[in-house]
C-alpha cells in the first residue's frame, strides 16, 4: 500500500508542505482555513493540526449556492455554516476534498465573499480530478487523476479517511 | 395521489391546504425548513436560491406578521418581492380578481402569497394562474392557513422532537379559525396521539368530532395532562351574531391562566399564532411566562415560509 498513489497520509503531507510554501511566498498573515462541508471540513481539521493555524476552522455548506437550483434533490441535510463574525480582508485557505469540475469551488467563492472582500483566497484540494467546466483550478492538490468518464473519486469519512474510485464496473478504494 | 397542489410527480408546486398532502410531503417541509434556520442568525442573512424570481403578495385582508414574514423569507432567498397593497390598487376600482392576477402574469412573476376573505380564493388563483406560477395561501376565509400550521407544527417538533406521543389542544374559537382547521390536518398527518379542541359550544363548528377531534367544552377536562397548548384567538371581526355573553365572561371561563395550565404536563408548551388578546384568551403573565414559545414561532416562520417557497417554485407545474 506504500506505493499507493492514493494514500491519505502521503496526500495530506504534500498538501501540508506546499501550502507551507504557499503561505510564506505570498506572505499570508494569520490565515482562515475553510473546509467544504463535508470532505473539505474532514481535510480542513487535518492540515489545520498539521500546519498548527491559531484560528479554529471555519465550514461552509455551499448548497444554498449551487448551480442546479431545480436539479437539486432536498435541501434537507444543509448544515449552518461555522465562519469568523470578520472576513473582510482575511487570508483565507479554502480546502475541499475533490476539485472536478470547479462547480463546488465557483459557489464556495461567492458565499465567502458574501461575507466580505477576503485579502487572498488559496484554494488546496486533496484529489484534482481533470474534468474542469469553469475557469478555476486550485492552486495545490495532493494528486491529479484523469479518470474514465464514468468514474468518480470520493472521500468518505471522517475516520477512517478513505478515497473510493466508484465505477460500474470496480471499486478501488485506499486509506 | 391525485391533489390539484402536486404536479405530474407528485412534487409540491402549490401550497394551498394541508388537507391530501402525504406525511412525506409535510416531513420534507419540516426537514428543508430546519436547515435555513441557520440563515436568519447568521451575519449575512442571505442565501442566492431563488435570484431572479419574483414573487407577488397579494393581501386582501390585513396582515401584518404574515406579510412581513413572508417578505423576509423571500428577501432572505433573493428573490424580489412586491407587496400589493389591494386598498389602493385597482381591486378597489372594480377590477375582478382574475383581471389583476392576468396584469400580475403579464409582468412575468413566479409566485402568488394570497390572503384573502373569502374561503377558496387562492386554490381559485392556483387553478386559473400559468403552470409555471406557484400560489401559496396564507389565510383563505374560515378555510385554511397552511403556512401558520407548518410554523406550528415546526415549532412542536423542536421542542417535544417526536410527534407520536403527544397530547395537543386546541384552545377557543375553532369556529372562525382557519389556522384551526390547518393544524388539525397536519397533526393528523404527522401521527400525534391525540387531538383535542376545547371551546364553548357556541364557537365549535358543528360536527367538529368527525375532523378526528375529542371536543371539551371546560378547560378543566381538555386541559389534563396536554403536551402542547394551542390558543387560537376570539375573532371579534368575524363574530356575526352573539356567540359570547361577554369577554370578561370568556376569559372566566376559556381564559388560559397559572392555574389552568397546572393542568397540563410541567413541561407543556403553550402556543398562540397571534394577535393576542391579552387577558381575554391568554393571561399576559402566561404569554411572557417560561412555558410560551409565542416567538419562538415567530421566527420559525420565516424558516419554514423559505422552505415552502423554495420547495414550491423548484418543482415546474404541469402545463396545460
Amino acid at each position: 500500500m506504500d506505493n499507493n498513489p492514493l494514500k491519505i497520509s502521503t496526500l495530506l503531507a504534500k498538501l501540508e508542505s506546499e501550502l507551507k510554501q504557499l503561505i510564506s511566498k505570498r506572505k499570508l498573515k494569520n490565515p482562515l482555513m475553510i473546509g467544504i462541508h463535508n470532505g473539505g471540513g474532514w481535510i480542513a481539521e487535518k492540515l489545520h493540526h498539521r500546519l498548527a493555524l491559531q484560528e479554529p476552522v471555519g465550514i461552509i455548506d455551499i448548497s444554498f449556492y449551487r448551480d442546479n437550483f431545480s436539479q437539486t434533490e432536498t435541501f434537507s441535510q444543509v448544515k449552518p455554516n461555522l465562519l469568523p463574525q470578520q472576513m473582510e480582508g482575511r487570508d483565507i485557505i479554502l480546502i475541499d476534498d475533490v476539485f472536478y469540475t470547479g462547480r463546488t469551488a465557483r459557489s464556495a467563492l461567492n458565499e465567502i465573499f458574501d461575507y466580505g472582500r477576503p485579502r487572498h483566497v488559496i484554494l488546496a484540494v486533496l484529489i484534482e480530478q481533470e474534468g474542469r467546466e469553469v475557469p478555476l483550478r486550485p492552486d495545490c492538490s495532493g494528486q491529479t487523476l484523469l479518470l474514465a468518464n464514468n468514474e468518480r473519486i470520493k472521500l468518505t469519512g471522517p475516520e477512517p479517511l478513505a478515497l473510493d474510485i466508484q465505477s460500474p464496473d470496480k471499486q478501488l478504494t485506499a486509506a | 395521489m391525485n391533489n390539484f397542489q402536486l404536479n405530474k410527480e407528485g412534487r409540491l408546486h402549490h401550497f394551498i391546504t394541508i388537507e391530501g398532502l402525504s406525511k412525506e410531503i409535510l416531513t420534507e417541509i419540516l426537514d428543508t425548513a430546519e436547515s435555513f434556520l441557520g440563515i436568519s442568525e447568521q451575519p449575512v442573512k442571505k442565501v442566492p436560491l431563488l435570484r431572479g424570481k419574483t414573487i407577488v403578495n397579494l393581501f386582501f385582508e390585513n396582515s401584518t406578521r404574515t406579510r412581513t414574514t413572508f417578505e423576509l423569507a423571500a428577501s432572505r432567498l433573493s428573490a424580489d418581492v412586491l407587496s400589493i397593497n389591494i386598498e389602493t390598487s385597482a381591486t378597489s376600482k372594480g377590477e375582478s380578481l382574475l383581471d389583476t392576477i392576468r396584469n400580475l402574469e403579464a409582468m412575468h412573476v413566479d409566485m402568488f402569497v394570497v390572503r384573502h376573505a373569502i374561503s377558496g380564493a387562492g386554490h381559485f388563483i392556483a387553478q386559473n394562474t400559468a403552470p409555471h406560477i406557484s400560489v401559496i395561501n396564507a389565510g383563505d376565509g374560515q378555510h385554511a392557513h397552511p403556512t401558520q400550521a407548518m410554523l406550528d407544527m415546526f415549532t412542536i417538533r423542536q421542542y417535544k422532537h417526536d410527534f407520536k406521543p403527544l397530547k395537543v389542544a386546541i384552545i377557543g374559537d375553532i369556529l372562525h379559525s382557519r389556522v384551526a382547521r390547518s393544524q388539525i390536518q397536519a397533526l393528523k398527518t404527522l401521527g400525534v396521539k391525540e387531538i383535542r379542541v376545547v371551546a364553548p359550544k357556541t364557537l365549535l363548528p358543528s360536527h367538529v368530532e368527525q375532523l378526528g377531534v375529542k371536543v371539551f367544552n371546560t378547560m378543566e377536562e381538555g386541559l389534563d395532562n396536554l403536551d402542547v397548548i394551542i390558543m387560537v384567538r376570539l375573532q371579534k371581526e368575524r363574530m356575526t351574531s352573539a356567540l359570547l355573553p361577554s369577554e370578561r365572561e370568556y376569559f372566566k371561563c376559556f381564559g388560559l391562566t397559572e392555574e389552568r395550565l397546572k393542568l397540563a404536563k410541567p413541561d407543556a408548551i403553550v402556543m398562540h399564532p397571534g394577535p393576542i388578546n391579552r387577558g381575554v384568551e391568554i393571561a399576559s403573565s402566561i404569554a411572557d411566562g417560561p412555558q410560551s414559545v409565542i416567538l419562538q414561532q415567530v421566527s420559525n416562520g420565516i424558516a419554514v415560509r423559505m422552505a415552502i417557497m423554495t420547495l414550491t417554485l423548484q418543482n415546474k407545474g404541469d402545463s396545460v
